[in-house]
């Protein structure tokens, strides 16, 4: 048989099956090894909300988008060039995101009589052997039984075997694409530790699945993409939840603060709390609080003493941590909130990603409570941006959000992190004294109008704080009309004022002025660089900006916006960032919006771009 | 010579705040016992902390001159359990009612209970909502008039202590406002404890529910109507000493002290025993009882068990013998890394 090898810059891989299959661990191997071989990747993991979905149907499916290449990948990729299907139900739910001739690998086993039927083919319907599958290269292997006779001689059950055909497929996948096993081989003997057999099994099916690739007569050609030509330096694969947690130990550290991080599990914010109870050697303090209230009090009550005090949460967790919020407002003490957005209202869509608790963010608690927001627009950015909210909390002596979302958090991408030293400082003025006034006065304030942090401990600061109106400096409970004016003002303009230590809003590609900017925040980023990077590459005068500061916005942002002819702001959501531009700079703000659960395709964005260009 | 300790009075735990309960207010009486034990105890004005919730009771921190916590409603315990994990340095104190600590606030305390945090709370327990000016709490019993329930309440009131017990509180004691040596003996012993104390006190909110616990604190009743509980001593009680508590299988029964009757065959408050002290904090609510039983007053129960923020240092430690102390650069490097050329 002749090998030909085939040069590929980007290449969008599908991993479909049930929920059981083990499509994630496949896809996040798939992930490393490319990540480690030196191509930009960008990945999406969907799943369903329920963590065993009845076997076998469209309700059951589980995949895992991987875009890798050879070039600078920004989206886990519009449209997959192959899609692994696992079984009938894999496949019906898969069709659409793949690519016209796009290849499909598919599992034999899981295409019989009973899987038909429960994916929803009737009357002996088989998109295996009518020719529904016409403009595609399906690819089939009967990954079951190949699995099984590969383990037939270990003694192990079936059931066992079965649990390991997911690495069959990942075996012929690196064959295909000309990777080593060594990542993967590394991965089992550090995950089935003790577990000799267990090494052994996965081995053998892995070796097997990389051998059927290289001597069956299925495959004609073999693909090649090269390492991406990333900046120079040293690189590693990071997902969101996780540098946002990195990212906190991180600022903890560089603040020479103690970390309390109180969390109620929730999808798809309970990663983070995993990782950072993975990390108790920093001194971390995780606390599995008994509901979203209780996470968040006691992260204001780990601040009032003196440590840095996180919580997290999703939106329906973070509308329990209203009141709580406003406190930590009123109360002026540093806080951190992460909300890892999902699709609402309500409980709505736990495992799909949206953008719609913006409004919350910056609006929804009772009385005047604005808090500062910022919000990462890639996996790896949330280290950088979950730093800067930690700062802005101790340097500003307030709570603030962090925005995430479930694209982001559980995304990868290759990540050139930084070395300890290279992060900037954090500055936190704690008192280590009391001053020569007789008695503390826990509200005066400095030039930035930020009050002191007096922690329980040093003598002569003892004070009392609380969610009733205080009088200006002192602090006492205060009902004095005038005053409750002066102190909603105030806490206001502190907020304000944290926009003179952020920085500029950049043009993120395209020129600085022109007829269309591109203007978006959150996860929307990857889609619109692609798209706008391309359009330029067209000669279409567009540009793109992604804001990372929502509240307060940069400076320059109104200046920045009306150099364009027209402004368009693509968000997961109903419209809630275009509604703050316009209200903010009394711009028609053209809204694209997409509520499906998932991401935009770049390919939307930049269909967008030319209809209102006309 | 700043450092030489200067013995702290009652007035030096007063702050500059004028005290704004109801004049009559059970509070006053509570925070007057509360400020001279802690001068007794020694403790440090800067390493304690008050943490309140929300109602009448909750004002408490803002007339202490020590560190304070004006919570939200229902979230003192909350709120205190994140300070004692981050400072288990500072001596913690929650204040508490039974709208806040067992309505609104219920959750948080069982879960502050059974996590055994070394903080003493104080219940003020009115059977009322005083801050909202005459409502129903879930300890009034059932049929009390209120402005909330003019026909009488519908709710089975909680036992408050039994209530405790049933979280494995490790600590559960009672006292009352009127009372002001006995509530001075029980916050001390409450501050003893390592673990949470539960102090539940019968506090008057003359202007709502007058008179409520009366009949355990008035002198023309108390003697008949309130038993004092003391470690290895028998149950006895009335107005002479002439009443006595035995047990009858798991059944309290009050006997007359006679000749016909010992000492020796009396129930000795033994406060390591859960079972008795289970039977202690229902004594108002079993209904086999053939008399009607005193009031206990006293610690219950107590017994010793691993504090949460213990138990949270210790395996900071643990983590840091196995892996080493935290290492910030090797953490952002992770395990796999590449370098591009």
């Amino acid at each position: 048989m002749v090998e030909t090898k085939e040069e590929k810059k980007t290449v969008t891989i599908l991993f479909a099956g049930d929920s059981g299959d083990g499509m994630q661990l496949t896809g996040s191997q798939f992930t490393n090894t490319n990540a480690l071989f030196g191509n930009d990747v960008s990945t999406f993991p969907d799943f369903p909300a329920e963590i065993r979905a009845p076997q076998g149907t469209i309700a059951g499916v589980s995949g895992f988008q991987l875009n890798f290449g050879s070039v600078d990948v920004f989206t886990p990729g519009d449209n997959a060039d192959v899609l692994v299907a696992m079984n009938a139900a894999a496949l019906k739910a898969s069709l659409l995101k793949l690519k016209i001739g796009g290849t499909i690998i598919v599992n034999l086993s899981g295409f019989d009589k009973k899987n038909l039927r429960l994916a929803g083919f009737l009357n002996d319907e088989n998109p295996l052997t009518d020719s529904s599958l016409g403009k595609y290269r399906v690819l089939e292997m009967d990954v079951t039984k190949l699995t099984r006779a590969c383990l037939a001689d270990t003694g192990m059950s079936v059931k066992h075997i079965d649990r390991s055909k997911n690495m069959f497929v990942l075996g012929v996948l690196y064959w295909m694409y000309n990777r080593k096993l060594d990542t993967t081989l590394a991965f089992f003997k550090a995950k089935f530790k003790g577990k000799q057999e267990l090494i052994e099994a996965n081995t053998k099916v892995l070796t097997a699945g990389y051998y059927f690739g290289d001597t069956s007569e299925i495959f004609t050609s073999r693909y090649e993409v090269k390492p991406a030509p990333l900046p120079k330096g040293v690189y590693r694969n990071m997902m969101g939840n996780q540098a946002t947690a990195i990212g906190l130990i991180a600022a903890a550290k560089k603040a020479n603060l103690d970390l309390f991080y109180g969390s109620y599990p929730i999808t798809p914010a309970s990663d983070i709390l995993h990782e950072l109870a993975k990390h108790k050697n920093f001194g971390v303090k995780t606390y599995q609080a008994e509901d979203e209230i209780a996470a968040i009090c006691a992260a204001i009550g780990a601040s009032f003493g003196g440590h840095l005090g996180i919580t997290t949460s999703s939106g329906p967790g973070i509308a329990l941590k209203g009141e709580a919020l406003g406190y930590a407002a009123i109360l002026e003490l540093p806080l951190v909130v992460i909300n890892v957005q999902r699709g609402g209202p309500s409980t709505g869509l736990p495992t799909k990603t949206e953008q719609s608790d913006l409004m919350q963010a910056l609006y929804g608690r009772n009385g005047e409570a604005p808090i500062p927001v910022v919000a990462p627009c890639t996996p790896s950015d949330c280290f950088d941006v979950i730093y800067e909210a930690a700062r802005i909390a101790v340097e500003h002596m307030t709570p603030v959000f962090f925005l995430s979302d479930g694209y982001i958090a559980n995304g990868s991408e290759p990540w050139s992190f930084p070395l300890s030293k290279d992060l900037v400082p954090i500055k936190v003025k704690k008192l280590s004294a009391g001053g020569d006034d007789e008695k503390y006065r826990p509200y005066v304030r400095n030039e930035k109008l930020v009050r002191d942090w007096a922690i329980p401990g040093v003598k002569g600061l003892e004070h009392r704080v609380g969610g009733l109106e205080k009088e200006n400096e002192t602090g006492n409970v205060s009902y004095d009309p005038a005053n409750h004016e002066l102190m909603v003002k105030l806490r206001a303009k502190k907020v304000v004022n944290i926009s003179d230590t952020i920085p500029d809003q950049n043009i993120e590609i395209g020129e600085d002025s022109g007829k269309v900017l591109v203007l978006g925040w959150g996860s929307t980023f990857g889609a619109s660089k692609t798209a706008v990077t391309e359009l330029v590459k067209d000669g279409v005068e567009v540009s793109q900006a992604h804001v990372r500061y929502l509240n307060p916005l940069p400076k320059n942002l109104g200046d920045l916006i009306s150099r364009f002819d027209k402004v368009l702001v693509p968000e997961i959501n109903d419209g809630q960032f275009v509604k703050l531009i316009r209200d903010k700079y009394l711009v028609d703000a053209i809204p694209f919006n997409k509520i499906m659960g998932i991401p935009f395709s770049s390919q939307e964005i930049k269909e967008k771009v030319l209809e209102i260009l006309g | 010579m700043e450092n030489a300790e200067i013995k702290l009075s009652g007035k030096d735990f007063a702050s500059d705040q004028e005290v704004k309960w109801c004049p009559g207010c059970g509070d006053y009486s509570i925070l007057k016992q509360v400020q001279s034990t802690l001068a007794d105890i020694g403790v440090k004005r800067e390493d304690t902390v008050f943490v309140s919730g929300i109602g009448c009771s909750s004002r408490f921190p803002y007339y202490m001159n020590t560190y304070g916590v004006h919570s939200l409603h229902g979230r003192a315990t909350a709120l205190a359990s994140g300070l004692k994990t981050a400072r288990p340095d500072l001596n913690t104190w929650i204040v508490t009612g039974d709208g806040d600590a067992l309505s609104i606030g219920g959750n948080h305390l069982i879960h502050l209970l059974r996590r055994n945090l070394n903080v003493n709370i104080l219940l003020f327990n009115n059977e009322i909502y005083g801050l909202t000016k005459g409502q129903y709490s879930p300890a009034s019993p059932k049929g009390t008039i209120t402005k909330s329930s003019p026909m009488g309440s519908l709710d089975h009131s909680f036992n408050p202590l039994a209530l405790c017990l049933g979280a494995d509180s490790t600590f559960i004691a009672r006292s009352m406002d009127r009372d002001p040596k006995h509530l001075r003996a029980i916050l001390a012993e409450a501050n003893n404890h390592i673990g949470t104390s539960m102090v539940e006190i019968y506090q008057n909110c003359n202007v709502f529910n007058d008179g409520a616990f009366f009949t355990f604190t008035e002198k023309a009743t108390k003697g008949n109507t309130t038993l004092q509980l003391e470690h290895g001593q028998p149950l006895i009680f009335g107005d002479n000493r002439d009443l006595g508590i035995k047990l009858d299988g798991f059944k309290p029964v009050v006997v007359a002290l006679d000749e016909s009757t010992s000492t020796d065959d009396l129930w000795v408050h033994d406060e390591s025993d859960l079972v008795k002290a289970g039977i202690l904090t229902r004594f108002f609510d079993i209904p086999s009882a053939e008399m009607t039983l005193p009031r206990p007053f006293g610690v219950f129960y107590k017994e010793s068990r691993s504090v949460y923020e213990e138990d949270v240092a210790i395996q900071i430690n643990q983590a840091k013998e196995i892996k080493g102390e935290g290492d910030l650069n090797s953490l952002l490097a992770g395990a796999n890394t590449w370098e591009v050329i």
